[in-house]
């Protein structure tokens, strides 16, 4: 099977994540929850940041952790690419160095992998900031810069933990539509966290809802609004948790 | 001044502090006001110039740069060790900590001693050392840097395993999640992030080496252009030649003077705020 499936079972001071999570191949699912659900601790351990206590990771039938049989693919070796909540993007390197960043460490020559990462920054109609270093572009900028750093890894899944959170609520909508067609363009698939119903209706084509660690349910976003599993499942499709 | 302390009752200090902390800083101000002073300053260059001066700046100079630079090679490596010791038990965590900071309230003269019983010809590495190749440490130019770097280290790893935990940890994860391995992060992401913690310790154990007295003698004697620093230099030079030492302090006051210039931004203002 294709695209993302984990078996995720995590137990952290007391907290127990137990959550089976599917992304169909190409597809990007948002992945929802109130604050505390289980959703960074579900992204780190897909990543490989957090070590599995039970299950599996499969990405593309490609079996990167197996509790069961030991097995364990590090995390800078895994096809996935991480875009966190803080775009992250290294301060002491411009722009266009960091987008080179990840395309050195898959043995791509400098200058090749400068001409890659300004190619990739003009795509995305980014190639304004190239030779800016990140204290010098907006949150809106960073956060573009950041996918852009992360799917020019060509990874096979890209985890996209709350990459609209930090940004100013006027500005979230224009960015949405940029993350939008940053996607439409990648080729593999996508896991997004978020628990900002607009999130989900601008970029996901299916959702999942966790609660305390566990799925509660999982669907389209219409199938969803019809048939609630619980009552937390239509608040944060209403958009009225924070 | 009167005015705005009038406006902030809380900025007023008990008046019984002022001449106590007024002979406090007469006593650390006052020393440096009567070297400045007595300073010969009119044939400064030519003692300066001298035999016994010249040659233990450039020997300060040299070895002082040189424990720099060991105790960045050394101590850079041992500081991502404890940066990462997080998850070692917590009394072998202490215990190293410890043990790695105890040049710092170890009188220097114990620290030469303790290198001589460890390096010396009869010591226990200095022992085999000496009867497989006939190289003996103590009393030479190396054993100069010995003790500095010994006497220096501690204050390197401490500045850089607080600046590699300063770096925040959304940048190892975006590097690892880029492809990157324990040594790429280390070197393109985490040391140059730490980079002004690992000057700001390299200043520090520089001024720690060209201050460096006793273990140096201790453990490397006073052989002029061999092992004779500017301090030994200086304490030797009171004696024979006054004013000799007077400008040798001058030279490593203005070393000081260099050193908090240098650091200013780092510290100075941190603690000043």
């Amino acid at each position: 099977m294709s695209g993302l499936d984990a078996e995720l079972r995590v137990e952290r001071d007391g907290f127990v994540l137990d959550a089976r999570l599917v992304v169909p191949a190409h597809r990007v699912v948002a992945l929802m929850g109130r604050n505390g659900a289980g959703k960074s601790t579900a992204v780190a351990a897909i990543a490989g940041l957090l070590p599995l206590d039970g299950g599996r990771v499969v990405v593309d039938g490609e079996v990167l952790e197996d509790v069961a049989s030991g097995r364990v693919v590090p995390p800078e070796r895994r096809p996935i690419g991480v875009v966190q909540q803080q775009s992250a993007l290294f301060p002491h390197l411009t722009v266009a160095a960091n987008v080179a960043f990840g395309l050195r460490t898959q043995g791509r020559s400098r200058s090749a992998a400068r001409a890659e990462a300004h190619r990739l920054l003009t795509d995305a109609g980014l190639a304004d900031l190239a030779d800016r270093r990140p204290s010098a572009v907006s949150g809106g900028q960073a956060a573009r810069v950041a996918l852009v750093r992360t799917l020019a890894r060509s990874p096979r899944l890209v985890l996209l933990d709350e990459p609209l959170a930090a940004i100013d609520a006027e500005l979230r909508p224009a960015l949405r539509d940029a993350i939008r067609a940053q996607l439409r363009a990648f080729a593999g698939s996508a896991l997004l966290v978020t628990h900002d119903v607009r999130d989900a209706e601008a970029l996901a084509d299916e959702v999942v809802v966790i609660d305390r660690g566990r799925v509660l349910q999982q669907g389209s976003l219409a199938s969803l609004r019809a048939a609630p599993a619980a009552p937390i499942v239509s608040r944060l499709l209403d958009g009225a948790t924070d | 001044m009167s005015a705005r302390r009038r406006r902030d009752p809380l900025a007023r200090i008990p008046r019984a502090v002022l001449v106590p902390g007024a002979i406090a800083f007469l006593l650390l101000v006052g020393p440096l006001v009567a070297l400045l002073a007595r300073a010969p300053w009119a044939h400064l260059g030519d003692l300066l110039a001298g035999d016994t001066v010249l040659p233990a700046l450039g020997l300060s100079l040299g070895t002082a740069a040189a424990s720099t630079g060991c105790c960045v090679l050394l101590g850079v490596p041992l500081a991502v060790v404890l940066s990462g010791a997080d998850g070692w038990p917590g009394p072998l965590r202490r215990l190293v900590r410890a043990l790695v900071i105890t040049p710092l309230v170890l009188p220097p003269v114990v620290g030469g001693i303790a290198l001589l019983l460890l390096l010396g010809r009869t010591g226990l590495l200095g022992g085999p050392l000496f009867q497989a190749t006939g190289v003996q440490i103590p009393f030479s130019t190396a054993a100069v840097v010995v003790a500095q770097t010994f006497v220096g280290l501690p204050f390197l790893v401490l500045g850089v395993e607080g600046a590699l935990r300063g770096v925040d940890r959304r940048f190892a994860v975006a590097a690892t999640t880029l492809g990157a391995g324990p040594w790429t992060r280390f070197v393109r992401v985490t040391l140059p992030l730490a980079a002004p913690g690992v000057a700001a310790g390299a200043v520090l154990a520089f001024a720690r080496a060209i201050g460096e007295f006793g273990a140096t003698v201790t453990f490397a004697g006073s052989l002029p252009k061999v092992t004779q620093t500017l301090p030994i230099a200086a304490y030797l030079a009171l004696n024979s030649d006054p004013e000799a030492a007077i400008a040798i302090s001058v030279v490593l006051m203005v070393v000081a003077v260099a050193v908090l210039v240098s650091l200013r931004d780092h510290w100075l203002q941190g603690i000043g705020r």
